[in-house]
């Protein structure tokens, strides 16, 4: 089985998140960056799939060489080669033609991505992805089984879950549940340094959205204390003061 | 050029999601003086069709055909993308519920089109241009994302825009789409819903614990205090981690993001993943033993006491005032 698995590079989850050039650019100030969590999760079940020479992983990141390490520490956590495709990411559809065109040049049975990234959460790229290639994509899987080329995947709906039947080729974003991540150990982080990192030029594609400005959360008032010989007081200020029971 | 609002249903019934999406669609509508169309897939009554026409749909394309009584990702992208171009409209409205969230992405690929998706605000449109708010980095930040292609969509994020009854009817009319069998890739063997749990991205108020609880055992005390309240539970990272709580109950950065009227936190320290999944409920209320928790920083309310103690005078008092 041949597995692609799309990873994007994002601020660790711990970042705290500011804006420079009049709140236009994300500030990337002293921000360590990792795999996307949720691709990660997305990785670590590929490797779980290819293991045993049950086949190959390839991951696949768009961005420039700063995404390097980020990539090399995919490969520590398993998988066999990467692909790079040279270009800062515009948006959704230029990412996704990105990895599709690559996709259909290299015919894989498994396409993975996490269900978004946790920078822009767009979660458009896997779904997109599907699309383009006219393979069926599930978007937020809980749990994923594959025999042969029957896939069932559970992916989760508001207030339960769903389980569904496909065939590959198929691309999944998966969630939390689908593989423990893997926690690369030394031999696979010394044979990264080796395993292959190809990086290729971007195809030209149109982008249909950008982002004009950023934010941050307005900060709330100053927190009311209640005694916890008083919860009455809180019922009342929940009722009369804040409205919301 | 009218608007186009696709509308779920669960088992032939509509959901809040989709009166919010088209109350909201009908202000956007209003906005550029245009009429609203709603799309429906799957077996729903007339009536409740018609009853669109309460949050502002004056038509409504009725889809019901028996391969497509449940969900099919990729054909149902393809109806709606066909129901798009056939009504001429150039803005395209749906949920970014779990569903919407697969479905999105196909339909603004098939039309070329920009997505926003998890928007929060009624957009700007300015000509050809539309700007509109939608969560970044995890809800620690909002974006202003601007949409350059011809066709446009917006999912809406769960709860952020309050339904609007403006009264009418709406008509309906039945939609026959080009039916194309390749699209039929994927098929529902089973759907599993807990009927008396509230649906955890779509609750007003929500009730959520943290390794405070100190054991699964103990989570009693907050299925009680959200029983009161018609609450959804929830829980942190560490304790689905830990196999305490499942996974669908994560609220978090790398878990679900919510936006409850009330979001009650109970023994949960408040790190800033969790807090990122919160930030934008409208008031925030935190229980904790340590009065030194950073989740105290962003709440409304907070009582600094035990759990165990304070939980179930909490309920009681709760009870009091409901009259139960």
């Amino acid at each position: 089985m041949k597995i692609l698995v799309c990873i994007s590079n994002v601020p660790d989850t711990t970042s705290k998140i500011t804006f420079t050039n009049d709140n236009t650019a994300f500030n990337t100030a002293g921000v360590q960056f990792i795999i996307n969590p949720y691709d990660e999760i997305a990785l670590s079940k590929a490797v779980e799939l290819a293991e045993g020479g049950k086949g190959t992983v390839t991951v696949i990141n768009v961005g420039d060489a700063s995404t390097d390490a980020t990539i090399r520490k995919a490969l520590a956590i398993g998988a066999d080669n990467a692909v790079r495709i040279n270009a800062v990411p515009r948006d959704a559809w230029f990412v996704a033609n990105q990895i599709a065109q690559y996709a259909k040049d290299n015919a894989f049975d498994l396409i993975l991505t996490g269900r978004e990234s946790i920078d822009y959460n767009g979660a458009q790229v896997g779904a997109i992805v599907g699309e383009l290639l006219h393979i069926p994509s599930v978007s937020i899987a809980k749990k994923v089984d594959i025999a042969g080329d029957a896939v069932t995947v559970e992916r989760e709906i508001e207030g339960g879950k769903e389980v569904l039947t496909a065939k590959l080729p198929i691309v999944i974003g998966t969630a939390e549940g689908v593989a423990e991540p893997k926690i690369p150990n030394m031999r696979g982080i010394m044979s990264a340094r080796t395993k292959p990192l190809d990086v290729l030029e971007p195809s030209a594609i149109d982008v249909l959205e950008h982002i004009v400005s950023y934010e941050t959360p307005a900060p709330r008032g100053t927190v009311k204390l209640v005694y916890a010989a008083e919860v009455e007081k809180l019922v009342s200020l929940l009722h009369d003061e804040a409205k919301v029971i | 050029m009218s608007i186009l609002v696709y509308v779920e249903n669960t088992d032939g019934k509509f959901k809040k999601s989709a009166f919010e999406v088209v109350s909201y669609a009908k202000s956007i509508a209003d906005n550029i003086q245009t009429d609203l169309v709603a799309i429906s897939i799957g077996n729903v009554a007339e009536d409740e069709l018609a009853g669109l026409g309460k949050y502002g749909a004056s038509k409504v394309l009725n889809v019901n055909n028996e391969q497509l009584a449940s969900f099919v990702n990729q054909a149902y992208a393809s109806i709606i993308a066909e129901a798009v171009k056939s009504t001429g409209s150039k803005i395209l409205v749906l949920s970014n519920s779990f569903s919407g969230k697969g479905l999105a992405p196909r339909i603004a690929a098939k039309l070329e089109a920009g997505l926003a998706d998890g928007a929060l605000e009624l957009p700007t449109i300015n000509g050809d241009k539309l700007t509109v708010k939608k969560t970044a980095f995890s809800n620690k930040a909002f974006a202003t994302l601007e949409l350059t292609s011809d066709i446009k969509v917006i999912a809406l994020s769960p709860n952020a825009y309050e339904t609007k009854e403006t009264g009418g009817s709406a008509n309906v009319e039945t939609f026959a789409p080009n039916i194309d069998q390749t699209d039929f890739t994927t098929m529902v063997k089973e759907i599993v819903r807990a009927t008396d749990k509230i649906s955890l991205p779509e609750a007003e108020i929500v009730v959520s614990a943290g390794r405070g609880l100190k054991g699964p055992e103990n989570w009693g005390i907050i299925e009680e205090l959200a029983d009161v309240l018609g609450a959804a539970t929830a829980c942190s990272k560490p304790v689905s981690d830990a196999g305490w709580r499942p996974h669908s109950e994560h609220v978090g950065q790398t878990g679900i993001v919510v936006s409850p009227n009330l979001y009650i936190a109970i023994g949960i320290s408040g790190a800033i993943q969790h807090l990122a999944g919160v930030s934008s409920s409208k008031t925030i209320v935190v229980i904790n033993k340590d009065p030194e928790a950073p989740f105290f920083k962003v709440a409304d309310y907070g009582i600094v006491g035990d759990a165990f103690d304070v939980v179930p005078k909490l309920t009681q008092a709760l009870k009091a005032y409901k009259g139960i």
